[in-house]
């Protein structure tokens, strides 16, 4: 089953508008924007234009980050981080589809220190679905959904934009 | 054959890499993929990523060579890893503690990951044939036999030039017969596909039915340089002239030295390689080794990626799953 | 003790025997052959329908260790491994350590085997003290000693003149002179036949021309001087077609191939297998049909084991760094009942390759059934199969490369002097 086309406007809206008012409340001014691939940087690429940043999206890829290597191996096909500026004291928001199990957010976290030591990070979710393993808490969430442990929910893309849930 | 399924795993992941040969393109490739990868954490503030955080990697060094235990460590640190260079002089073992023994002394040290350089052809193998099944084998030169990482540092440094491996006409220009370089990128050109690789030497720098490792044989360094993208020159050791296989290094250079001049022949954009050391004025000109189309020290920066790969994707394989339930 | 042997069929190559019949042994020596079995009063029957009864066997090779290495094997436990094959005679080279270049050492191996009771050893006397290529052994001393014959086994005689000296003298001695021919310039730190699998292995080559060129030098000397003349493990086709010539010309010349390199070829190394580290090399697939055929041309005469027992270290090292030879005296038979089985030799050229023909380059009293002789024979089941288990050698040395191979022909008895020294009823 997917959802339709309407439902994941209607997410990106939310999130915009929860965005906004949360750099506001916490005043933070041109903020950096990087997305962990690759459903989140199709995301991050949606704000970014929402919000009109200047900069690029960063990408994050937490292959060489993961907690399961010792588990699982090195992922097959890893495209490169590409951090396309210094993020040295400047404000992060941090964007991915749907945060679970709270893993890939930390790791990102930690990949992102290894460039340098930012002002704040502010994490956006798509989807904030149950699950959590780690104390991870989104700061700005599209649509939060109460999952069973074998429910799934993957974001397709990049056009168009659509959710699966299995 | 078992000699090259040896660095496979059960999922036919790499497990030990030992040699080129054996290997198929997409593996070679994805070595290379992942050297992209890897290529990048140089740049950035903290040179590291935690993949192999906890992981110890003894560089088990039976001849001296400080440029690639060098290489070998950095990538090793780049991974988080610890490292343990041990230099046993391959007289000591003659004398005394073979082989296996150090293995199982070093085994029983939990360490994780051995690269090792030795002097015989086919020490990697042994280890890796005779190594307890968690630690992994990575062949950092054995004999006249393979030195897969250093070819595959040249493949990316290639690709980085050429993108594409299918039209290529390779030369490799020296000591075929003495050179573990040349038959790790003999059989890695020939894997990846390229249009053609000649081999340029005199008869006796040639091991012998060379050509049935899929190589045309030239004795005339410029009619062997006719048209090539890409010409990999070869060290040259002293000691052939010592064995009567060559007069003297003057006659070498003038008969099989890569100058300017000779390199007109090859295509224009044609670009010059050596695994190093460089014998200036024996095997390469300053000029062609200084110049322009050489990539020598590319390659070297190319070498800690490529090797971060190989790392990373043998102790990737530590776990497959018949190993996780025992 | 008075044994019968009854209704086997027996072939003896050296009477152009194959007949089913019966042998009766007395007092340690043959009786009588086919007939009057039904006349003699034995205190044993063996009744071998079915099997094979054939002459002992001669083994042209076979390293024991003893004296100097004995803690790769022993004159005893080789013996117990080879009478396990049907081998009842066994030559040995003069490379023990010291080495057979004095009366004393010759005559001490002659004893340990007449200690085992269970078969005889004919030690190779040195061509050169020590081995060393320089100067004369004493060969009349040795041949005193016993010496079959003499021979520098795999040590060099660089300087050309030695060796004719060495020639002339052993000929003078009427001792017959066992070459393994090697240019050791040529082979120099070699492990491997100068090939495709060298090549790929990047393993330091032996060229075949360090077999060739050293047969041709030793058969022109052969030609100046008229001794009779061994040619020990011929390897190569080229070398083959030498002897073969040197033959055709009425020269005094014999050869003999070790077993290996009738199965295996420069192929088996891949994969570092130190097992087959042999010296001289494993060649290729043409120089081991060239074999086979020599073996049938009649331009090889022998086939022998080239027994190397080697402790586990010896074989335990990257490939270069192993000792060379392979455990083989206890597969000597089947292997070479395996050739018979593949068509490449018949069963009665491959018994004469390691009976009579062995003896005759020897000169020695063995390899045959004729009345009057010693009893030294062999009972064989050709229809028992078993499966090589390098475990389960009885030899001190388990360096075989011929682990998990399926082999047919089981030695069931074998009589030494009349003596029953094996038994295999399982």
């Amino acid at each position: 089953m997917s959802s339709d086309k309407h439902d994941i406007d209607e997410i990106l809206a939310e999130m915009h508008s929860q965005l906004l008012s949360y750099l506001k409340k916490s005043n933070i001014s041109e903020p950096l924007i990087i997305g962990i691939q690759t459903g989140g940087l199709w995301i991050a690429e949606k704000m970014r234009s929402s919000l009109n940043i200047g900069s690029p999206v960063g990408e994050l890829n937490i292959a060489f980050y993961r907690d399961d290597f010792s588990r699982i191996g090195l992922h097959p096909r890893v495209t490169p981080s590409s951090l396309p500026f210094e993020i040295e004291d400047r404000h992060i928001i941090l964007v991915d589809d749907v945060l679970h199990t709270g893993r890939t957010i930390r790791a990102a976290m930690n990949e992102i220190f290894d460039y340098g030591r930012p002002a704040s990070i502010t994490l956006a979710v798509l989807i904030d679905r149950s699950g959590r393993e780690l104390p991870i808490q989104a700061d700005v969430v599209g649509k939060r959904l109460a999952l069973k442990t074998d429910e799934h929910v993957k974001l397709l893309g990049p056009e168009p934009l659509a959710l699966e849930f299995k | 054959m078992t000699s090259n399924n040896i660095q496979l795993d059960n999922n036919g992941r790499l497990k030990h890499f030992l040699t080129t040969e054996g290997l198929n393109k997409n593996l070679l490739l994805n070595i290379l993929d992942h050297a992209e990868s890897f290529a990048g954490v140089g740049d950035r503030a903290v040179k590291k990523v935690p993949l192999l955080r906890g992981k110890t990697i003894v560089n088990l060094f039976f001849e001296p060579s400080t440029r690639t235990r060098t290489t070998f460590e950095l990538a090793a640190k780049r991974l988080s890893a610890d490292v343990l260079n041990i230099n046993i002089a391959q007289s000591a073992t003659s004398k005394g503690e073979s082989l296996q023994d150090t293995l199982r002394t070093l085994e029983a040290m939990h360490c994780d990951m051995f690269v090792v350089r030795h002097g015989s052809s086919g020490a990697a193998h042994f280890m890796a044939k005779h190594v307890s099944p968690r630690i992994r084998i990575i062949n950092a030169g054995d004999g006249n036999h393979a030195h897969p990482t250093q070819a595959m540092l040249d493949m990316f440094t290639i690709r980085h030039h050429k993108k594409d491996f299918s039209r290529l006409k390779v030369a490799i220009v020296g000591d075929i017969m003495h050179s573990r370089v040349a038959r790790s990128e003999i059989h890695a050109l020939t894997t990846l596909g390229v249009n053609e690789v000649r081999v340029i030497a005199p008869l006796t720098l040639l091991p012998a039915r060379v050509e049935t490792l899929g190589v045309h044989v030239f004795h005339e360094l410029e009619a062997g340089l006719e048209d090539v993208d890409v010409v990999i020159m070869l060290r040259l050791q002293r000691e052939r002239m010592r064995s009567a296989l060559l007069p003297s290094e003057q006659e070498y250079f003038h008969n099989y030295g890569l100058t300017e001049k000779r390199l007109q022949v090859a295509k224009d954009d044609a670009i010059v390689m050596h695994p190093g050391p460089i014998n200036r004025g024996v095997e390469i000109d300053t000029h062609v080794a200084d110049g322009e189309r050489s990539v020598i020290l590319q390659q070297v920066s190319h070498g800690i990626a490529v090797r971060m790969a190989v790392m990373a994707m043998s102790m990737g394989s530590l776990v497959d799953k018949q190993e996780e339930k025992t | 003790m008075r044994i019968l042997i009854k209704n086997g069929r027996i072939i003896d190559p050296a009477n152009q025997l194959d007949k089913i019949g019966d042998i009766c042994i007395a007092d340690g020596r043959i009786v009588s052959i086919l007939k009057g079995g039904d006349d003699f009063t034995a205190e044993e029957v063996i009744v071998a329908d079915g099997k094979i009864v054939c002459p002992g066997l001669v083994d042209l090779s076979a390293r024991l260790r003893e004296p100097g290495q004995e803690f790769k094997a022993t004159i005893a436990s080789e013996s117990m491994a080879a009478v396990s094959s049907g081998i009842t005679s066994i030559c040995c080279p003069p490379d023990t350590q010291p080495a057979i270049d004095t009366a004393a050492v010759a005559e001490l191996i002659q004893q340990r085997a007449e200690a085992t009771s269970k078969l005889r050893i004919f030690p190779l006397g040195a061509l050169t003290h020590g081995l060393k290529g320089e100067h004369l052994a004493e060969m009349h001393a040795l041949k005193r000693a016993g010496c079959v014959g003499v021979s520098n086994a795999c040590m060099d005689i660089a300087n050309t003149d030695v060796l004719r000296h060495a020639m002339e003298y052993a000929h003078s001695c009427d001792l017959t002179v066992h070459i393994q021919a090697e240019d050791h310039f040529l082979s120099r730190n070699g492990v491997a036949h100068e090939g495709v699998i060298s090549t790929r292995l990047g393993l330091p080559p032996i060229p075949e021309t360090a077999e060739t060129i050293a047969v041709a030098r030793a058969l022109l000397l052969v030609e100046q001087i008229g001794g009779r003349t061994h040619f020990c493990r011929v390897s190569s086709a080229r070398s083959i077609a030498l002897i073969s010539d040197a033959k055709k010309a009425g020269l005094p010349v014999t050869a003999d191939v070790g077993i290996c390199h009738l199965h295996l070829t420069d192929m088996d190394v891949d994969g570092y297998n130190t097992n087959c580290h042999l010296r001289p090399p494993l060649r290729d697939q043409r120089d081991r049909e060239a074999l086979c055929q020599g073996i049938l041309s009649g331009s090889i005469d022998a086939i022998c084991s080239d027994h190397q027992p080697h402790d586990e270290d010896a074989k335990a090292s990257p490939f270069s760094e192993t000792e060379a030879g392979a455990s083989t005296i206890e597969l000597l038979l089947p292997l070479t009942l395996d050739l018979v089985s593949k068509k490449k030799l018949s069963l009665t050229e491959a018994l004469s390759s390691l009976t009579n023909k062995p003896a005759a380059i020897l000169g020695i009293d063995a390899g045959t059934l004729s009345p009057g002789r010693a009893a030294d024979i062999v009972i064989i089941d050709m229809e028992k199969h078993f499966s090589v288990d390098q475990s389960c050698l009885i030899s001190a040395g388990k360096n075989t490369p011929f682990n998990g191979w399926e082999l047919n022909g089981v030695v069931t008895n074998v009589f030494f002097s009349g003596q029953a020294v094996y038994q295999n009823n399982d």
